[in-house]
Protein backbone atom coordinates (compact mmCIF):
# COMPACT_ATOMS: atom_id res chain seq x y z
CA UNK A 1 0.00 0.00 0.00
CA UNK A 2 1.64 3.54 -1.08
CA UNK A 3 0.33 5.70 1.56
CA UNK A 4 -0.64 2.80 4.48
CA UNK A 5 1.83 0.80 6.77
CA UNK A 6 0.53 -1.73 8.94
CA UNK A 7 2.48 -2.27 11.99
CA UNK A 8 2.49 -5.87 12.74
CA UNK A 9 0.39 -6.68 15.95
CA UNK A 10 -1.21 -9.93 17.42
CA UNK A 11 -4.24 -11.30 15.77
CA UNK A 12 -6.92 -10.52 18.70
CA UNK A 13 -9.60 -13.03 16.36
CA UNK A 14 -7.10 -15.80 16.52
CA UNK A 15 -5.80 -15.32 19.99
CA UNK A 16 -9.19 -16.47 20.94
CA UNK A 17 -8.91 -19.94 19.31
CA UNK A 18 -5.40 -20.22 21.49
CA UNK A 19 -5.39 -17.94 24.43
CA UNK A 20 -7.00 -17.94 27.77
CA UNK A 21 -3.93 -20.30 29.40
CA UNK A 22 -3.50 -18.10 32.21
CA UNK A 23 -0.02 -18.56 32.18
CA UNK A 24 0.69 -14.95 31.74
CA UNK A 25 1.96 -12.48 34.25
CA UNK A 26 -0.73 -10.96 36.59
CA UNK A 27 -0.94 -7.20 35.54
CA UNK A 28 0.14 -5.87 38.92
CA UNK A 29 2.70 -7.57 39.56
CA UNK A 30 5.47 -6.16 37.84
CA UNK A 31 6.66 -2.41 38.25
CA UNK A 32 3.35 -1.08 38.36
CA UNK A 33 1.55 -1.74 41.26
CA UNK A 34 -0.91 1.53 40.99
CA UNK A 35 -1.87 1.57 37.44
CA UNK A 36 -3.21 -1.81 35.44
CA UNK A 37 -1.96 -1.90 32.27
CA UNK A 38 -1.58 -4.85 29.53
CA UNK A 39 -0.23 -3.87 26.53
CA UNK A 40 3.80 -4.06 27.93
CA UNK A 41 3.06 -7.55 29.05
CA UNK A 42 4.02 -11.05 27.38
CA UNK A 43 2.35 -14.34 26.35
CA UNK A 44 3.94 -16.91 28.36
CA UNK A 45 3.19 -18.97 25.51
CA UNK A 46 4.87 -16.74 22.53
CA UNK A 47 7.82 -16.47 24.75
CA UNK A 48 8.96 -20.25 25.00
CA UNK A 49 8.95 -20.36 21.48
CA UNK B 1 -20.21 0.23 16.70
CA UNK B 2 -16.56 0.74 15.04
CA UNK B 3 -14.03 3.12 16.36
CA UNK B 4 -10.77 4.41 15.22
CA UNK B 5 -8.17 6.59 16.83
CA UNK B 6 -6.17 9.20 14.77
CA UNK B 7 -3.20 11.00 15.94
CA UNK B 8 -0.40 13.08 15.04
CA UNK B 9 3.21 12.51 16.73
CA UNK B 10 6.70 13.43 16.23
CA UNK B 11 5.88 13.86 12.91
CA UNK B 12 4.08 10.43 12.28
CA UNK B 13 0.22 10.21 11.06
CA UNK B 14 -1.04 7.25 13.21
CA UNK B 15 -4.22 5.60 13.15
CA UNK B 16 -5.29 2.66 15.51
CA UNK B 17 -8.41 0.50 15.07
CA UNK B 18 -10.07 -0.15 18.61
CA UNK B 19 -11.61 -3.32 18.01
CA UNK B 20 -8.85 -5.39 16.88
CA UNK B 21 -5.83 -2.89 18.30
CA UNK B 22 -4.36 -2.72 14.91
CA UNK B 23 -1.76 -0.05 14.30
CA UNK B 24 -0.99 2.20 10.98
CA UNK B 25 1.27 4.84 9.86
CA UNK B 26 -0.10 6.84 6.94
CA UNK B 27 1.06 9.80 4.98
CA UNK B 28 -0.67 12.78 5.38
CA UNK B 29 -2.66 12.08 2.36
CA UNK B 30 -4.54 9.33 3.77
CA UNK B 31 -4.18 10.41 7.43
CA UNK B 32 -7.10 13.46 5.97
CA UNK B 33 -9.00 10.16 4.03
CA UNK B 34 -9.44 8.37 6.85
CA UNK B 35 -10.37 11.10 9.15
CA UNK B 36 -13.08 12.23 6.41
CA UNK B 37 -14.18 8.69 6.15
CA UNK B 38 -14.80 8.49 10.09
CA UNK B 39 -16.48 11.71 10.39
CA UNK B 40 -18.99 10.22 7.47
CA UNK B 41 -19.17 6.83 8.74
CA UNK B 42 -20.16 8.12 12.12
CA UNK B 43 -22.76 11.41 10.98
CA UNK B 44 -24.52 8.73 8.34
CA UNK B 45 -24.63 5.87 10.93
CA UNK B 46 -23.04 3.32 8.13
CA UNK B 47 -21.21 0.50 8.63
CA UNK B 48 -17.40 -0.05 7.39
CA UNK B 49 -18.61 -2.66 4.30
CA UNK B 50 -21.93 -0.32 4.20
CA UNK B 51 -19.97 2.51 3.20
CA UNK B 52 -17.46 1.11 1.13
CA UNK B 53 -19.99 -0.20 -0.61
CA UNK B 54 -21.64 2.95 -0.89
CA UNK B 55 -20.66 4.76 -4.62
CA UNK B 56 -22.54 7.56 -4.19
CA UNK B 57 -20.92 8.59 -0.75
CA UNK B 58 -17.03 7.35 -2.13
CA UNK B 59 -17.53 9.89 -4.94
CA UNK B 60 -18.65 12.64 -2.71
CA UNK B 61 -15.54 12.20 -0.88
CA UNK B 62 -13.42 11.74 -3.77
CA UNK B 63 -14.20 14.73 -5.53
CA UNK B 64 -14.12 16.81 -2.09
CA UNK B 65 -10.50 15.60 -1.56
CA UNK B 66 -9.32 16.36 -5.19
CA UNK B 67 -10.55 19.63 -5.05
CA UNK B 68 -9.19 20.67 -1.80
CA UNK B 69 -5.48 18.75 -2.64
CA UNK B 70 -4.92 18.31 -5.99
CA UNK B 71 -4.15 14.73 -5.60
CA UNK B 72 -5.49 12.38 -8.73
CA UNK B 73 -8.34 10.66 -8.55
CA UNK B 74 -6.94 7.57 -9.42
CA UNK B 75 -5.15 7.82 -6.36
CA UNK B 76 -7.33 8.97 -3.82
CA UNK B 77 -9.21 6.44 -5.52
CA UNK B 78 -6.57 3.70 -4.80
CA UNK B 79 -6.15 4.96 -1.29
CA UNK B 80 -9.38 4.15 -0.55
CA UNK B 81 -9.40 0.56 -2.36
CA UNK B 82 -6.70 0.13 0.44
CA UNK B 83 -8.48 1.78 3.59
CA UNK B 84 -11.74 -1.18 2.10
CA UNK B 85 -8.75 -4.14 2.05
CA UNK B 86 -7.86 -2.67 5.32
CA UNK B 87 -11.75 -3.01 7.03
CA UNK B 88 -12.05 -6.54 5.11
CA UNK B 89 -9.11 -7.89 6.72
CA UNK B 90 -10.79 -6.95 10.32
CA UNK B 91 -7.74 -3.62 10.79
CA UNK B 92 -9.86 -0.75 10.31
CA UNK B 93 -13.02 -0.01 11.37
CA UNK B 94 -13.64 -3.32 12.82
CA UNK B 95 -16.52 -4.75 14.40
CA UNK B 96 -15.80 -5.47 18.25
CA UNK B 97 -16.49 -9.29 18.06
CA UNK B 98 -15.04 -9.46 21.94
CA UNK B 99 -18.41 -8.11 23.81
CA UNK B 100 -21.00 -10.87 23.74
CA UNK B 101 -18.41 -13.07 25.05
CA UNK B 102 -17.22 -11.12 27.36
CA UNK B 103 -18.83 -13.19 30.27
CA UNK B 104 -17.56 -16.61 29.26
CA UNK B 105 -13.68 -15.00 28.60
CA UNK B 106 -13.45 -13.40 32.33
CA UNK B 107 -14.89 -16.98 33.85
CA UNK B 108 -11.10 -17.91 32.82
CA UNK B 109 -9.93 -15.80 35.26
CA UNK B 110 -11.36 -18.77 38.05
CA UNK B 111 -8.10 -19.60 39.86
CA UNK B 112 -5.39 -17.99 41.97
CA UNK B 113 -2.20 -17.70 40.62
CA UNK B 114 -0.77 -14.80 42.55
CA UNK B 115 -0.29 -13.49 45.81
CA UNK B 116 0.75 -10.34 47.21
CA UNK B 117 2.78 -11.33 50.45
CA UNK B 118 2.67 -8.41 53.26
CA UNK B 119 5.49 -9.30 54.90
CA UNK B 120 6.06 -6.39 56.67
CA UNK B 121 2.96 -3.91 57.83
CA UNK B 122 5.98 -1.06 58.76
CA UNK B 123 8.76 0.51 57.36
CA UNK B 124 12.02 1.96 58.18
CA UNK B 125 11.29 4.75 56.03
CA UNK B 126 8.41 7.84 56.69
CA UNK B 127 7.78 8.34 52.80
CA UNK B 128 5.27 11.35 52.59
CA UNK B 129 3.18 10.20 49.51
CA UNK B 130 2.85 6.33 51.05
CA UNK B 131 -0.67 4.95 50.08
CA UNK B 132 0.12 2.24 53.03
CA UNK B 133 -0.05 4.76 55.53
CA UNK B 134 3.57 5.09 55.81
CA UNK B 135 3.61 1.24 55.76
CA UNK B 136 1.37 0.11 58.42
CA UNK B 137 -1.54 0.39 56.36
CA UNK B 138 -3.98 3.00 59.00
CA UNK B 139 -2.35 1.93 61.59
CA UNK B 140 -2.49 -1.85 61.34
CA UNK B 141 0.99 -3.13 61.73
CA UNK B 142 2.47 -6.31 61.99
CA UNK B 143 5.02 -8.59 61.02
CA UNK B 144 4.52 -12.24 59.02
CA UNK B 145 5.98 -14.93 60.64
CA UNK B 146 7.07 -17.89 58.46
CA UNK B 147 4.06 -20.55 59.52
CA UNK B 148 1.48 -17.32 57.70
CA UNK B 149 3.95 -16.84 54.91
CA UNK B 150 4.20 -20.92 54.70
CA UNK B 151 0.19 -21.29 54.33
CA UNK B 152 0.08 -18.69 52.30
CA UNK B 153 2.50 -20.69 49.93
CA UNK B 154 0.06 -24.08 50.10
CA UNK B 155 -3.19 -22.05 49.89
CA UNK B 156 -2.05 -20.20 46.46
CA UNK B 157 -1.11 -23.72 45.24
CA UNK B 158 -4.54 -25.30 46.75
CA UNK B 159 -6.46 -22.63 44.42
CA UNK B 160 -4.63 -22.56 41.57
CA UNK B 161 -5.64 -25.82 39.30
CA UNK B 162 -3.80 -26.50 36.87
CA UNK B 163 -2.13 -23.34 36.64
CA UNK B 164 2.09 -23.47 36.34
CA UNK B 165 3.44 -20.65 37.03
CA UNK B 166 2.74 -18.94 40.45
CA UNK B 167 3.88 -15.56 41.58
CA UNK B 168 4.51 -14.27 44.85
CA UNK B 169 5.70 -10.74 45.26
CA UNK B 170 7.37 -9.61 48.77
CA UNK B 171 5.50 -6.30 49.22
CA UNK B 172 5.12 -4.21 52.60
CA UNK B 173 5.82 -2.08 54.57
CA UNK B 174 9.49 -2.89 53.77
CA UNK B 175 10.14 -6.77 52.78
CA UNK B 176 13.86 -6.52 54.12
CA UNK B 177 12.47 -5.56 57.74
CA UNK B 178 11.49 -9.31 57.90
CA UNK B 179 14.30 -10.77 55.37
CA UNK B 180 14.92 -13.83 56.75
CA UNK B 181 11.63 -14.53 56.77
CA UNK B 182 11.40 -14.10 53.25
CA UNK B 183 14.19 -16.57 52.94
CA UNK B 184 12.52 -19.53 54.32
CA UNK B 185 9.04 -18.64 52.63
CA UNK B 186 10.82 -18.94 49.05
CA UNK B 187 12.49 -22.38 50.02
CA UNK B 188 9.60 -23.72 51.19
CA UNK B 189 8.30 -22.51 47.80
CA UNK B 190 11.04 -24.51 45.90
CA UNK B 191 10.32 -27.68 48.34
CA UNK B 192 7.00 -27.84 46.92
CA UNK B 193 8.38 -27.25 43.86
CA UNK B 194 9.89 -30.68 43.76
CA UNK B 195 6.71 -31.86 44.56
CA UNK B 196 4.61 -30.56 42.28
CA UNK B 197 4.81 -29.56 38.79
CA UNK B 198 3.68 -25.60 39.88
CA UNK B 199 7.06 -23.03 39.24
CA UNK B 200 7.04 -20.22 41.60
CA UNK B 201 8.42 -16.68 40.39
CA UNK B 202 9.09 -15.15 43.45
CA UNK B 203 9.52 -10.94 43.39
CA UNK B 204 10.60 -8.27 45.97
CA UNK B 205 9.52 -4.22 46.43
CA UNK B 206 11.93 -2.53 48.20
CA UNK B 207 13.07 0.85 49.55
CA UNK B 208 16.78 -0.07 49.32
CA UNK B 209 17.60 0.41 53.08
CA UNK B 210 18.36 -2.60 53.93
CA UNK B 211 19.93 -4.12 50.78
CA UNK B 212 23.49 -5.80 51.74
CA UNK B 213 25.37 -8.57 50.28
CA UNK B 214 22.64 -11.33 51.77
CA UNK B 215 19.94 -9.27 50.13
CA UNK B 216 21.67 -9.13 46.72
CA UNK B 217 23.12 -13.14 46.42
CA UNK B 218 19.55 -14.40 47.23
CA UNK B 219 17.52 -12.43 45.24
CA UNK B 220 19.89 -12.83 41.88
CA UNK B 221 19.75 -16.66 42.75
CA UNK B 222 15.92 -16.36 43.56
CA UNK B 223 13.69 -13.82 42.68
CA UNK B 224 12.29 -13.22 39.14
CA UNK B 225 12.47 -9.49 39.60
CA UNK B 226 13.07 -6.94 41.87
CA UNK B 227 11.16 -3.47 42.18
CA UNK B 228 13.74 -0.84 43.68
CA UNK B 229 11.88 2.60 44.85
CA UNK B 230 13.41 5.39 43.66
CA UNK B 231 12.24 8.41 42.73
CA UNK B 232 14.76 9.85 40.24
CA UNK B 233 16.96 13.31 40.61
CA UNK B 234 18.09 13.38 44.29
CA UNK B 235 16.27 16.65 44.98
CA UNK B 236 12.87 15.02 43.67
CA UNK B 237 13.60 11.75 45.72
CA UNK B 238 14.32 13.53 49.03
CA UNK B 239 11.45 15.61 48.93
CA UNK B 240 9.26 12.63 49.60
CA UNK B 241 11.07 9.53 50.40
CA UNK B 242 12.68 10.48 54.40
CA UNK B 243 14.05 8.23 56.47
CA UNK B 244 12.25 8.51 60.39
CA UNK B 245 14.32 10.96 61.05
CA UNK B 246 12.90 13.19 58.62
CA UNK B 247 16.27 13.31 56.48
CA UNK B 248 16.34 12.36 52.29
CA UNK B 249 17.19 9.01 51.82
CA UNK B 250 18.82 9.27 48.27
CA UNK B 251 22.51 8.58 49.68
CA UNK B 252 21.43 5.45 51.85
CA UNK B 253 19.71 3.78 48.83
CA UNK B 254 22.43 4.44 45.80
CA UNK B 255 24.51 2.58 46.74
CA UNK B 256 22.59 -0.71 47.53
CA UNK B 257 20.88 -0.21 44.55
CA UNK B 258 23.65 0.04 42.07
CA UNK B 259 25.38 -2.50 43.72
CA UNK B 260 22.01 -5.08 43.16
CA UNK B 261 21.21 -4.04 39.76
CA UNK B 262 25.49 -3.84 38.49
CA UNK B 263 25.48 -7.68 40.58
CA UNK B 264 22.30 -8.72 38.72
CA UNK B 265 23.23 -7.78 35.25
CA UNK B 266 26.73 -8.70 35.14
CA UNK B 267 27.82 -10.41 31.96
CA UNK B 268 28.31 -14.69 32.98
CA UNK B 269 26.83 -14.12 36.41
CA UNK B 270 24.91 -17.06 37.63
CA UNK B 271 21.07 -15.87 38.50
CA UNK B 272 17.72 -16.91 37.95
CA UNK B 273 16.72 -13.50 36.14
CA UNK B 274 18.22 -10.20 35.13
CA UNK B 275 15.21 -8.45 35.33
CA UNK B 276 14.84 -5.14 37.51
CA UNK B 277 12.95 -2.28 37.94
CA UNK B 278 13.88 1.18 39.12
CA UNK B 279 10.41 2.21 40.33
CA UNK B 280 9.48 5.82 40.54
CA UNK B 281 6.23 8.36 41.82
CA UNK B 282 5.84 11.59 40.72
CA UNK B 283 3.83 14.19 42.64
CA UNK B 284 2.90 17.91 41.97
CA UNK B 285 5.89 19.09 42.78
CA UNK B 286 8.02 17.46 40.13
CA UNK B 287 5.66 17.57 37.00
CA UNK B 288 8.87 17.50 35.17
CA UNK B 289 9.49 14.06 36.03
CA UNK B 290 10.61 13.04 32.65
CA UNK B 291 14.25 14.81 34.10
CA UNK B 292 13.69 12.06 36.85
CA UNK B 293 13.51 9.58 34.26
CA UNK B 294 16.53 10.36 32.78
CA UNK B 295 18.52 10.95 35.98
CA UNK B 296 17.94 7.08 36.75
CA UNK B 297 18.98 5.93 32.79
CA UNK B 298 21.87 8.56 33.51
CA UNK B 299 22.84 6.34 36.70
CA UNK B 300 23.24 3.48 33.99
CA UNK B 301 19.62 1.85 35.28
CA UNK B 302 18.61 0.66 31.98
CA UNK B 303 14.93 -0.41 33.44
CA UNK B 304 12.81 2.09 34.63
CA UNK B 305 8.96 2.86 35.21
CA UNK B 306 7.33 5.83 37.14
CA UNK B 307 3.64 6.15 38.22
CA UNK B 308 1.55 8.69 38.82
CA UNK B 309 1.21 9.37 43.07
CA UNK B 310 -2.16 7.70 43.97
CA UNK B 311 -3.47 10.80 46.43
CA UNK B 312 -6.24 12.22 48.12
CA UNK B 313 -7.11 15.28 45.77
CA UNK B 314 -6.50 17.12 49.31
CA UNK B 315 -2.84 16.41 49.25
CA UNK B 316 -0.48 19.22 48.40
CA UNK B 317 1.69 16.72 46.19
CA UNK B 318 -1.41 15.38 44.89
CA UNK B 319 -1.78 15.51 40.93
CA UNK B 320 -4.80 17.40 39.11
CA UNK B 321 -6.88 17.46 35.79
CA UNK B 322 -5.32 21.11 35.00
CA UNK B 323 -1.65 19.73 35.85
CA UNK B 324 -2.11 17.23 32.53
CA UNK B 325 -0.70 19.65 29.54
CA UNK B 326 2.49 19.30 31.61
CA UNK B 327 2.05 16.00 31.95
CA UNK B 328 1.79 15.15 28.61
CA UNK B 329 4.49 17.23 27.23
CA UNK B 330 6.59 15.11 29.27
CA UNK B 331 5.66 11.87 28.66
CA UNK B 332 6.28 12.94 25.05
CA UNK B 333 9.62 14.31 25.98
CA UNK B 334 10.48 11.17 27.51
CA UNK B 335 9.81 9.15 24.13
CA UNK B 336 11.50 10.88 21.99
CA UNK B 337 14.57 11.02 24.06
CA UNK B 338 14.57 7.20 24.57
CA UNK B 339 14.34 6.90 20.66
CA UNK B 340 17.47 9.36 20.38
CA UNK B 341 18.83 7.39 23.00
CA UNK B 342 18.62 4.28 21.29
CA UNK B 343 19.54 5.03 17.65
CA UNK B 344 22.94 6.24 19.50
CA UNK B 345 22.98 2.78 21.15
CA UNK B 346 23.15 3.69 24.78
CA UNK B 347 18.65 3.06 25.00
CA UNK B 348 16.74 2.56 28.16
CA UNK B 349 13.51 0.75 28.92
CA UNK B 350 10.52 2.55 30.80
CA UNK B 351 7.72 0.44 31.75
CA UNK B 352 4.73 2.10 29.78
CA UNK B 353 6.75 2.11 26.61
CA UNK B 354 7.75 -1.67 26.34
CA UNK B 355 4.93 -2.33 24.60
CA UNK B 356 4.82 -5.89 23.11
CA UNK B 357 2.84 -5.57 19.89
CA UNK B 358 3.07 -9.06 18.65
CA UNK B 359 3.98 -11.32 21.52
CA UNK B 360 1.50 -9.64 24.19
CA UNK B 361 -1.31 -10.51 25.70
CA UNK B 362 -4.18 -12.85 23.90
CA UNK B 363 -7.52 -11.10 24.33
CA UNK B 364 -8.66 -13.14 27.63
CA UNK B 365 -6.10 -11.01 29.35
CA UNK B 366 -6.98 -7.60 27.84
CA UNK B 367 -10.67 -7.79 27.82
CA UNK B 368 -10.80 -9.14 32.01
CA UNK B 369 -8.17 -6.85 32.95
CA UNK B 370 -5.79 -7.36 36.32
CA UNK B 371 -7.29 -10.48 37.60
CA UNK B 372 -7.62 -8.55 41.15
CA UNK B 373 -9.60 -11.14 43.73
CA UNK B 374 -9.93 -14.05 41.11
CA UNK B 375 -6.10 -14.57 40.09
CA UNK B 376 -4.90 -12.50 42.63
CA UNK B 377 -4.93 -11.47 46.01
CA UNK B 378 -2.58 -9.66 48.75
CA UNK B 379 -2.21 -11.79 52.28
CA UNK B 380 -1.54 -9.49 55.41
CA UNK B 381 0.83 -10.58 58.09
CA UNK B 382 -1.94 -12.42 59.99
CA UNK B 383 -3.53 -14.12 56.68
CA UNK B 384 -6.16 -12.21 56.40
CA UNK B 385 -7.14 -11.77 52.48
CA UNK B 386 -8.07 -9.15 50.50
CA UNK B 387 -8.52 -8.17 46.55
CA UNK B 388 -5.13 -6.61 45.75
CA UNK B 389 -2.57 -4.48 47.92
CA UNK B 390 -4.20 -1.01 47.57
CA UNK B 391 -7.68 -2.57 49.32
CA UNK B 392 -5.26 -3.84 52.30
CA UNK B 393 -6.66 -1.76 55.68
CA UNK B 394 -10.10 -1.42 54.18
CA UNK B 395 -12.41 -3.48 56.67
CA UNK B 396 -15.25 -3.75 54.12
CA UNK B 397 -13.14 -4.99 51.40
CA UNK B 398 -11.88 -8.41 53.21
CA UNK B 399 -12.03 -11.39 51.45
CA UNK B 400 -11.48 -13.94 53.92
CA UNK B 401 -8.04 -15.36 55.35
CA UNK B 402 -5.43 -18.65 54.66
CA UNK B 403 -7.13 -20.66 56.86
CA UNK B 404 -10.79 -20.61 55.58
CA UNK B 405 -10.30 -19.58 52.74
CA UNK B 406 -12.91 -17.17 51.09
CA UNK B 407 -16.06 -16.31 53.93
CA UNK B 408 -17.38 -13.34 51.96
CA UNK B 409 -17.68 -14.22 49.02
CA UNK B 410 -19.89 -11.19 48.62
CA UNK B 411 -17.03 -8.92 48.00
CA UNK B 412 -15.22 -11.26 45.68
CA UNK B 413 -18.35 -11.32 43.62
CA UNK B 414 -18.02 -7.72 43.44
CA UNK B 415 -14.51 -8.24 41.15
CA UNK B 416 -15.54 -11.80 39.51
CA UNK B 417 -18.54 -10.77 37.76
CA UNK B 418 -19.31 -8.01 36.13
CA UNK B 419 -16.02 -6.26 35.96
CA UNK B 420 -14.64 -6.23 32.56
CA UNK B 421 -14.13 -3.53 29.73
CA UNK B 422 -17.22 -3.90 28.66
CA UNK B 423 -18.86 -3.21 32.28
CA UNK B 424 -17.15 -0.17 32.85
CA UNK B 425 -18.68 3.16 31.90
CA UNK B 426 -16.02 4.38 29.51
CA UNK B 427 -13.96 1.67 28.19
CA UNK B 428 -15.94 -0.36 25.90
CA UNK B 429 -16.00 3.53 24.11
CA UNK B 430 -12.46 4.09 24.20
CA UNK B 431 -9.94 3.45 21.54
CA UNK B 432 -7.25 2.28 24.25
CA UNK B 433 -9.47 -0.33 25.84
CA UNK B 434 -7.34 -3.88 24.31
CA UNK B 435 -3.68 -2.08 25.35
CA UNK B 436 -4.83 -1.25 29.22
CA UNK B 437 -7.75 -4.12 29.91
CA UNK B 438 -9.78 -1.49 31.65
CA UNK B 439 -7.48 0.08 33.92
CA UNK B 440 -7.05 -0.45 38.11
CA UNK B 441 -10.02 -1.22 39.69
CA UNK B 442 -8.76 -0.02 43.14
CA UNK B 443 -8.06 3.89 41.71
CA UNK B 444 -11.53 2.92 40.41
CA UNK B 445 -13.19 2.80 43.69
CA UNK B 446 -10.69 4.69 45.62
CA UNK B 447 -12.08 7.71 43.41
CA UNK B 448 -15.54 7.10 42.71
CA UNK B 449 -16.53 4.52 45.17
CA UNK B 450 -17.46 1.71 42.19
CA UNK B 451 -14.79 -0.05 40.36
CA UNK B 452 -17.18 0.29 37.45
CA UNK B 453 -16.94 3.83 37.35
CA UNK B 454 -13.48 4.29 35.38
CA UNK B 455 -10.60 7.15 37.06
CA UNK B 456 -10.33 9.35 34.32
CA UNK B 457 -7.55 11.30 35.15
CA UNK B 458 -5.63 8.10 34.88
CA UNK B 459 -7.11 6.81 31.82
CA UNK B 460 -5.73 10.21 30.32
CA UNK B 461 -2.50 9.73 31.76
CA UNK B 462 -2.64 5.71 30.13
CA UNK B 463 -3.69 7.21 26.46
CA UNK B 464 -0.91 9.59 26.12
CA UNK B 465 1.74 6.84 26.98
CA UNK B 466 0.08 4.10 24.63
CA UNK B 467 -0.37 6.86 22.04
CA UNK B 468 3.65 7.73 23.19
CA UNK B 469 4.46 3.83 22.79
CA UNK B 470 2.71 3.27 19.55
CA UNK B 471 4.78 6.16 17.89
CA UNK B 472 7.94 4.72 19.21
CA UNK B 473 7.08 1.46 17.62
CA UNK B 474 5.91 3.03 14.44
CA UNK B 475 9.22 5.43 14.59
CA UNK B 476 11.40 1.94 14.95
CA UNK B 477 9.76 0.54 11.42
CA UNK B 478 11.52 3.77 9.84
CA UNK B 479 14.81 3.39 11.08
Amino acid sequence: MKRIKTITTRDMNKSKMTGGCGECQTSCQSASKTSCSVANQHCEQRKDK
Amino acid sequence: MTMIHTYRLNGFNIVVDAASGAVHSVDDVAFDIIERCDIVMSDSDLSAKEFFADKEILDAIVADIVSSSGISREDVRETLDDLAELSDAGQLWSEDPFEAAADEIKLKQSVLKAICLHVAHGCNMDCEYCFAGKGDYSGKSGIMSAEVGKRALDYLVENSGSRRHLEVDFFGGEPLINWDVCKEIVAYGREIEKKTDKIFNFTLTTNGVLIDEDVIDFTNREMGNVVLSMDGRRETHDRMRHSKSGGGTYDSIMGNFKALVDSRTEEGAERRSTEYYMRGTYTAYNKDFCSDVLAMADLGFKETSIEPVVADPSAPYALHEEGLPKLYEEYEKLALEMLKREKEGDGFNFYHYTVDLTGGPCIYKRVAGCGVSTEYLAVTPTGDLYPCHQFVGDDDMIVGNIYEGITHPEVVEIFSGANNIYTRDKCKDCWARLYCAGGCAANNYHSNGDINKVYEFGCKLHRKRIECALMMAVAREEW
